[in-house]
């Protein structure tokens, strides 16, 4: 049996002034699912993300959650949250302040306990009483998440929340996020336009481009089975040699198979990556290499790939 | 949006009744025919209007342009360094410039009346020169143009400092570096460099000066005497003593009239108050 | 260039800082005349024996706290409005407030009264001046206001919105406590514009509405007297006292 359609998007359009944002997007997210809206910015993610939560009106098109249709009903009748990017945290209030805020128009019983238990999730018990100038980027982060998840939404939307930490952190905090998800099962729709976010945390992945939806489907499915060129130079590197992609990481260099000489190598720490031109026709390939190998400008080279790895659009 | 309109509303109304109502009264009043007692009568008329060309008008209005003109280029002269020493004055800029608006927060009134108290034949400056017997008769100091530009400058310094200094402490004083760099002497790089950046600052601290001095009552009537009748003693007087509404009112939206047109003159895209 | 800037600086200060200081000391002055002859408190005595500054003092008082009060309230929610979503004609009616030549807003203020008195049966008293005030302070409390709301992030709002406040209360729960300081300031502009007002309040004020500014203007026609320079001083003091108070609330 399929999972449970929660959230729905029928045919969503919305037009500016000047330009079509988001077009003709019909999209079905499971409930708890991590699901991600992955794309360049200015694709129009952010912007369905805000017709979810309610701050822009679809040009056409519709919304349901949960069976009942809320593209008309405003922002704060609708039970989904939204982490912002900027995590949009009151100034003057504290941390509990903060993640008390909604709760007050929740009318939920049992506050105080939910509150406490929601800071301990996310492990600020002991800066419940400071004010968020007071925080690191990585608190906030976490204040943000709490303040959304302590109200039990049905969709937790998140707004590129970790393009604002350090890169460091940011790789820790995809582990957090995917495993506070897991604990507390509430459905998170991600934004992002970083691919490696999106393939390390989510259940499935759409990925979009200019105002159009590219392709659904779970982060394996998209990155080796990608369905248009799109997506698959956007998930990552990729060769494309007589109309057939292949991975850099899918290529080998070997004593036989395609002549290539060698134009580039950077060393990157964990590997080697080789650039080539093939001899025969005008294509250039990218490999990569143990960080030991020894290849240098102008050798000339062989290389082959597994027919598996062969990706066809 | 219905609160947006819900908020609006008590501003909306009170600016109809404070600004527009009176200003479409002036406008009526101003085509209408001076009453025998005072007020407004029928016919309708636009002599209220030719009768500003008369020379005896025409002359209060450039006198009141070149004492405004004067007032201005002098706030500009004596505000321009004091805004470059606020600039640079590091951590005691809010200090300094906190003397600067002080005076702004004190009563108008009473600083024009300092200047009473100063200038007089009585007054301190005259008692100072006389006991130290550097002259034997008072100096008229009080009741002349020099005052009343005096006081306008004193009243309306702080109006042209304070955009000259929001504009030279949002200059990148790396392109006075560059300046210098390029072989460019103290002097040439305020005249070349510092001046123009400074333009935006220049033109609205002008404006915020001319367009008030222009249309003074109070400074004229306090420090000028009788001897000097601005546009704004005008208007007072035709509304007062003369009880000429008819003219006070074509007069006022004249006075009305150069003001726009300066502002939107000085105008620039971008540069907005509200 | 730097030590001409400095020496510079220090006669612009004087220059606008002296004549106040001379007039208060000559407020403590033993003499009538503008010569140094002793300490006396005599002018301040001759103050608070004056009924008529006293009286005037009073309205002064009512008009600027009742007109400040409606002129921040309204005006604060206009800024408000305003920054939502502009109105062109609001904010052309506000600008123009702001470049009338006060002698004008008088004079047209005035006008009006006189037309709508020809039909109700009032006259010019403390209501007019108020009415005047509010008209005058507003558009200051727009602009002061309205600045702060140009660097609030719209987010905070989007945030209070999402997480179910409706939107009276974002503007209530997270808009006006961001706001609170401009407002204070707004208020205070307000307070100085009305208390220190005399040419459109003497134009639109009645008989029994005489603001302090109307009779120290009075007071300084008539020449020498310094019991002016004492209720200057007074003035001054209290204002500065006002500032530094509001400042001290601001910065806690």
């Amino acid at each position: 049996m399929p999972p449970e359609t929660l959230l729905s998007l029928c045919r969503l359009s919305k037009d500016f002034a000047t330009q079509r944002a988001v077009s003709d997007v019909s999209l079905e997210i499971p409930r708890g699912a991590f699901f991600s809206l992955l794309g360049p910015s200015g694709c129009g993610k952010t912007t369905i993300l805000r017709m979810i939560a309610g701050f822009e009106t679809p040009t056409t098109g519709e919304v349901w959650l949960n069976g009942q249709r809320i593209d008309l009903l405003p922002p704060y009748q609708r039970n989904v949250n939204t982490v912002f990017q900027s995590y949009a945290l009151f100034p003057h209030l504290t941390v509990q302040g903060n993640i008390e805020f909604g709760l007050r128009h929740k009318k939920v019983s049992d506050d105080i306990n939910r509150v406490r238990e929601v800071l301990k999730q996310v492990r600020l018990e002991a800066k419940a009483s400071r004010k968020p100038s007071e925080l690191s980027g990585g608190e906030r982060q976490r204040v943000a998440l709490a303040r959304a998840i302590v109200l039990q939404p049905d969709v937790l939307l998140l707004d590129e929340p970790l393009s604002a930490l350090d890169p460091q952190l940011r790789k820790q905090v995809r582990g957090e996020l995917r495993d506070l998800q897991r604990r507390v099962g509430v459905t998170f729709l991600f934004v992002t336009h970083d691919q490696e976010e999106a393939l390390s945390m989510s259940d499935q992945i759409a990925v979009m481009n200019a105002g159009a939806l590219e392709q659904v489907g779970s982060p394996r499915d998209i990155y080796c089975r990608p369905r248009t060129r799109f997506v698959a130079d956007f998930l990552g590197a990729m060769n494309w040699i007589d109309g057939i992609g292949v991975r850099p990481e899918a290529v080998n260099i070997t004593s036989q198979g395609r002549k290539a000489i060698v134009t580039g190598v950077t060393y990157l720490g964990s590997f080697c990556h080789i650039a080539m031109k093939l001899v025969e026709g005008e294509e250039t390939i990218a490999a990569q290499a143990p960080p030991g190998s020894t290849f240098e400008n102008g050798q000339t080279v062989c290389v082959t790939w597994d027919p598996e790895d062969e990706i066809r659009v | 949006m219905k609160l947006r309109n819900l908020f609006l509303a008590p501003t909306a109304l009170l600016m109809a009744v404070t600004m527009l109502a009176p200003l479409a009264i002036i406008v009526v009043y101003s085509l209408l025919t001076r009453g025998a007692y005072g007020g407004v009568e029928l016919p309708w008329t636009i002599e209220n209007y030719s009768r500003l060309y008369d020379p005896v008008y025409a002359i209060i209005f450039l006198r009141s342009f070149w004492i405004a003109a004067v007032a201005t280029a002098l706030c500009l002269v004596l505000g321009f360094p004091l805004a470059m020493f606020i600039a640079r004055s590091g951590s005691r800029k809010n200090l300094y410039l906190s003397l600067v608006i002080l005076p702004f927060w004190t009563s108008f009134l009473i600083r024009t009346y300092a200047w009473m108290f100063l200038l007089r034949d009585t007054g301190i400056v005259n008692s100072a020169l006389l006991a130290l017997r550097i002259i034997r008769e008072p100096l008229p100091l009080l009741y002349n143009d020099g005052a009343v530009i005096l006081g306008l400058v004193y009243g309306f310094l702080p109006f042209m400092v304070l955009p000259l200094y929001a504009t030279i402490e949002r200059l990148d004083p790396s392109l006075l570096e560059a300046a210098a760099d390029l072989g460019a002497r103290p002097w040439r790089a305020l005249v070349g460099v510092t001046l123009p950046l400074c333009a935006p600052g220049i033109r609205a601290g002008a404006i915020l000066v001319f367009v008030p001095c222009l249309g003074t009552y109070l400074t004229s009537d306090l420090l000028g005497g009788s001897k000097t009748v601005l546009i704004g003693n005008l208007v007072q007087n035709q509304f007062t003593a003369s009880r000429d509404w008819p003219f006070g009112a074509a007069l006022s939206l004249a006075l009305m009239a150069i003001a726009m047109v300066l502002l939107f003159a000085a105008r620039r895209k971008g540069e907005e108050l509200l | 260039m730097k030590r001409g800037l400095t020496v510079y600086a220090v006669f612009a200060y004087a220059f606008l800082h002296v004549p106040l200081l001379i007039l208060a000391v000559f407020s403590f002055n033993s003499s009538r005349f503008a010569v140094w002859q002793g300490f006396s408190l005599q002018w301040y005595r001759a103050v608070a024996d004056d009924a008529n500054l006293i009286e005037s003092s009073m309205n002064s008082l009512i008009i600027a706290i009742v007109a400040t009060g409606v002129a921040t309230i309204i005006g604060t929610l206009a800024a408000y409005g305003l920054w939502k979503k502009g109105s062109a004609w609001l904010s052309g009616s506000l600008y123009l407030s702001l470049v009338t030549p006060e002698i004008v807003t008088g004079a047209s203020l005035l006008a009006l009264f006189q037309w709508i008195f020809r039909f109700a049966h009032l006259r010019l008293g403390m209501h007019t001046v108020i009415l005047a005030h509010v008209g005058f302070s507003l558009a200051y409390v727009v602009v002061v206001v309205l600045a702060r709301l140009r660097s609030y992030d719209r987010t905070l709002e989007e945030a209070a919105l999402d997480l179910g406040a409706t939107e009276f209360g974002a503007f209530w729960r997270v808009t006006l406590p961001y706001l609170v300081p401009a407002i204070a300031a707004a208020a205070m502009l307000a307070f100085t514009v009305s208390i220190d007002d005399y040419v459109i309040t003497s134009l639109v004020a009645g008989v029994d509405s005489q603001t302090l500014p109307m009779v120290i203007y009075a007071m300084a026609r008539r020449g020498v007297n310094p019991a002016l320079n004492a209720v200057s001083t007074l003035v001054v003091f209290g204002l500065g006292m006002l500032i530094i108070l509001s400042e001290r609330l601001r910065r806690t």
